[in-house]
Formats: C-alpha cells, sequence, structure tokens
C-alpha cells in the first residue's frame, strides 16, 4: 500500500494550474499550427497568427493564455492499493486556492443564483475513478465558459440513429458559430444516459487531439463529422473559413433500449489540459 | 490582407459610417470595460433614472473580465468574452450615444437593429489573444464597482488594439457574410 500526503497533492494541484493556464500542451499548438497551414480564408489566416503568436507571450512571460482561467475540472484515477493521507477533495481545492490566487489567474467560480463570486475558483469539479495498483493520476481541464455555454445534450429518439446523431452535433456547432472561439474540439457523448452522455463528450475532449478512434466505426463517424463542421463556413473566430474545428473526437457506452443520449461539449482553441501521476 | 484603418474614439455618425464588415482596424485612445454584472448594474441607474458612471456617448464598450496584474503589470491577460449575454442590455446604451462595443461572437437581432437606428458598430477581437490584447494596454483604473473584481467598470488606454469590424452601422454582418463564402457542400 502506499501513501500520498495530502501536502503533496496541493503542491502538485497548484503547479498544474499554472502550467495549464500559461503553457498550451504541444498537441493543441501542433494542431492550431496546422490549422494555419490549411485555412483559405486570408483573416482567418490572420486570426489564427494571432492565436499562434499569444501562445508564445503566454508561454515565455508566465501569463494566462486566455483571460477566462476556467472553472477548475479534475478527472482523478485512483489506484485501489494507493492510500490518501488526508481528504483528496480537499487537498485539491486548496491546491487550486493557491493556485488561482498565486499565479494571478482569473477567479471565475460564483453562486448560480446570487452571482456572488467564491473568490478562490474553488470548489473544483472533481471526477474520481478507482483503478487497479496504486498510482493516483490528477489531470486538470480548466474549461471557459464560452465554449462551455455553446455544448448541448439531446435525448434521441432510437429510430433517429446515427443520421440523428451526426444532425445533433452539427446544428450544434452551427448554432455555436464564433462563440466557442473556433477552431474548437468537439466532444461527444454517445449512449449510456443523461449524465453519462454529458461525462463522456467530456472525457473525449481529454484525448490528444486528432487522435483516432479505436473502434473502426466511430473513428469514420469522427472523420465525417469532422469534414462537415469545416464545411460550415465558420472558421477561425466565426468570421468565415475552412478550419471550424482541429478535431471531433467521440467516445461511447452502451445505453437503455428506449434510449440515445447524445452530449457534444465544446473545447475552444486554447484546449488546456495537464496531468501528473504520483 | 488590406492595411488595417486607424482609429480613435470619440466617434461621431460620420466615422462609424466610414466602418464597413470585414475591416481590419487599431484602436488607440480611451475604451471602457464592462460585462455581465456591471451592465446589470449600468440598466437598473438608467430604470431609475439616474446618471452612469461614465459618459457612454462617442465611447465604446470592451466586454473582458481581465485576469489579475502582477506587479508591475498594468493589466492582466484581457481577451474578449462572448458579447451575446450583454444582447439585452446593448440597447439602451447605443440609445445614449454608445458607439460601438467589442467583444466576440454573434449579436441578436434587437442589437444589430439597435446599431442600425443609432449609427454603431460592433467590432470583435481574437478570442483567446488575450496576453497579445494585454500588450496593447497602456492604462487601466477602476472608475466603478470595485467590488466586482474583474468585472469593474475600468478606464482602459489603448494602443493599436487589433479589431475587426463584424457588424456595421448598416447592418452588413461578417459573422454571416464569411460563413457563406466559406460554406462547402459536403
Amino acid at each position: 500500500m502506499k501513501t500520498i500526503f495530502a501536502g503533496e497533492i496541493i503542491e502538485n494541484v497548484k503547479a498544474l494550474c499554472l502550467s495549464a493556464a500559461y503553457n498550451l500542451e504541444k498537441d493543441a499548438t501542433d494542431a492550431i499550427k496546422a490549422a494555419r497551414a490549411k485555412e483559405e480564408s486570408p483573416l482567418g489566416r490572420d486570426t489564427l497568427d494571432q492565436i499562434i503568436t499569444n501562445i508564445s507571450i503566454a508561454r515565455h512571460e508566465s501569463m494566462p493564455l486566455c483571460q477566462d482561467t476556467g472553472i477548475a475540472v479534475f478527472f482523478v484515477e485512483l489506484g485501489r492499493d494507493c492510500r490518501i493521507d488526508g481528504s483528496l477533495e480537499d487537498a485539491i481545492n486548496e491546491g487550486v486556492r493557491q493556485g488561482y490566487s498565486e499565479g494571478y489567474l482569473r477567479k471565475s467560480v460564483c453562486h448560480p443564483l446570487t452571482r456572488k463570486n467564491t473568490n478562490d475558483n474553488t470548489p473544483a469539479i472533481i471526477h474520481v475513478a478507482v483503478t487497479s495498483g496504486d498510482k493516483l493520476k490528477i489531470k486538470i481541464a480548466p474549461k471557459g465558459a464560452g465554449s462551455e455555454n455553446m455544448s448541448r445534450l439531446a435525448m434521441l429518439k432510437p429510430a433517429e440513429g446515427v443520421e440523428g446523431v451526426k444532425k445533433f452535433v452539427i446544428d450544434t456547432i452551427s448554432i455555436a458559430g464564433g462563440n466557442p472561439c473556433p477552431p474548437i474540439i468537439v466532444g461527444v457523448g454517445i449512449g449510456g444516459n443523461f449524465e453519462k452522455s454529458a461525462i463522456l463528450s467530456k472525457k473525449a475532449l481529454l484525448r490528444p487531439i486528432g487522435s483516432v478512434n479505436p473502434d473502426n466505426d466511430l473513428a469514420r463517424l469522427e472523420d465525417e463529422l469532422l469534414k462537415a463542421i469545416n464545411a460550415l463556413g465558420i472558421g477561425p473566430m466565426g468570421f468565415g473559413g475552412t478550419q471550424t474545428a482541429l478535431a471531433v473526437h467521440i467516445e461511447s457506452y452502451p445505453c437503455h433500449i428506449a434510449s440515445l443520449p447524445v452530449a457534444v461539449n465544446i473545447q475552444c482553441h486554447a484546449s488546456r489540459h495537464k496531468e501528473v501521476t504520483f | 490582407m488590406t492595411e488595417p484603418i486607424r482609429i480613435s474614439p470619440p466617434f461621431t455618425d460620420a466615422d462609424v459610417e466610414k466602418l464597413h464588415a470585414g475591416d481590419k482596424v487599431l484602436i488607440s485612445g480611451v475604451i471602457y470595460t464592462a460585462r455581465d454584472a456591471a451592465h446589470k448594474r449600468l440598466i437598473t441607474l438608467l430604470e431609475k433614472g439616474e446618471k452612469l458612471p461614465f459618459d457612454v456617448k462617442g465611447q465604446l464598450i470592451y466586454y473582458v473580465g481581465p485576469t489579475p496584474p502582477r506587479p508591475g503589470q498594468v493589466i492582466g491577460s484581457a481577451g474578449p468574452t462572448t458579447s451575446g449575454r450583454m444582447d439585452a442590455y446593448t440597447p439602451p446604451l447605443l440609445d445614449l450615444g454608445l458607439k460601438g462595443t467589442i467583444g466576440k461572437g454573434l449579436r441578436g437581432k434587437e442589437v444589430i437593429e439597435s446599431m442600425k437606428k443609432n449609427k454603431a458598430v460592433y467590432f470583435a477581437a481574437v478570442g483567446g489573444a488575450a496576453a497579445l490584447i494585454s500588450k496593447c494596454i497602456k492604462k487601466a483604473e477602476v472608475i466603478a464597482y470595485d467590488d466586482l473584481g474583474t468585472e469593474a467598470v475600468r478606464r482602459l488606454e489603448v494602443e493599436d488594439f487589433p479589431a475587426i469590424v463584424v457588424i456595421d452601422s448598416t447592418g452588413r454582418d461578417l459573422f454571416a457574410e464569411g460563413r457563406e463564402k466559406y460554406r462547402r457542400a459536403v
């Protein structure tokens, strides 16, 4: 049995918050550069150039890439042979509190109705899964509201089938237009139930950008949806162009015989993810 | 790309009429910030018949909630937020002479109609380019609602702030035109 102390978790979570805000991961940076090479619209290319310059300024000057440093979302894998000395949830929240304060990040969390800010960006949203082994893996995916607000979920009728799923995904992106800061990554959760489809769509965004689904049918569907979304003409920031999405990632799960849930979680081009393994 | 047009508020109707959807601009001078919570307070003041904390006539409002500055910095990262959330609050400000707004994303029909009626323009800045835009901000001062933190109203002095005219005073909309131009059959 391995023991991990709360203090180690706090320090590491703090570092993840800062690194996520300042240093865009290589997969996202490369995907944006590839989109710049393919974009047909001059204004779209100009927009992507600004985004690429911004990534570099943020990295070199330890400045947040985007002023919306997000609500802190965590996916935690806790090995069953790993013991936490202290509360995992409290330690993560303390790391967020310290990271957002000391790193000059924006505190964007408030009461949903009174709108009173909690002033320390907590509470975080924490998803925990128990796994085999003695490792603890903590992944942060801070999420801005611009793209989160354009995400949608539908409980389709099974009769609508794959065509219904495609239509819902494309309609969601079409309605979103320039709001979610394209070029976007589109996470799609198909199946499960109401909440499972939403979690799947978010997990789909954690995959390396452009990674191909191991299921051949889903891989084909990802490809087909990406082409259809980029044919909409929305382009970088919605100014018109051929590069609306960098990737479409689908995750699926069996569902009830009477249901066909589908969730679309949109990620802006500042696709910020970092992880640490103990 | 064509060269950007250099502009400085305050604007008259004639200044606004020279700007067309798709134009690239560099804004220099004074602009004001406000987003959700500040707009709610501004509109509440108007409903009570009270005076706003700054005169909007001829001015630009930038929809932004910056990150806190580090010691020695003028402002933290400061990219645009989604403008559509301010749609309900925008027409009364345009009626008072506000000449433009800067944000990102779509605007509703009522805002566009009010922009045509009042001769105003909607600019988009590049969402997410917040560290780059921060460099264009030379001075920042909270002038109202300090308690709102990032959502306070700030008076900014900017130099060569890059933006695009998305919706002009005739109602032409780059989002619609650009999308039509690059739409492809699948």
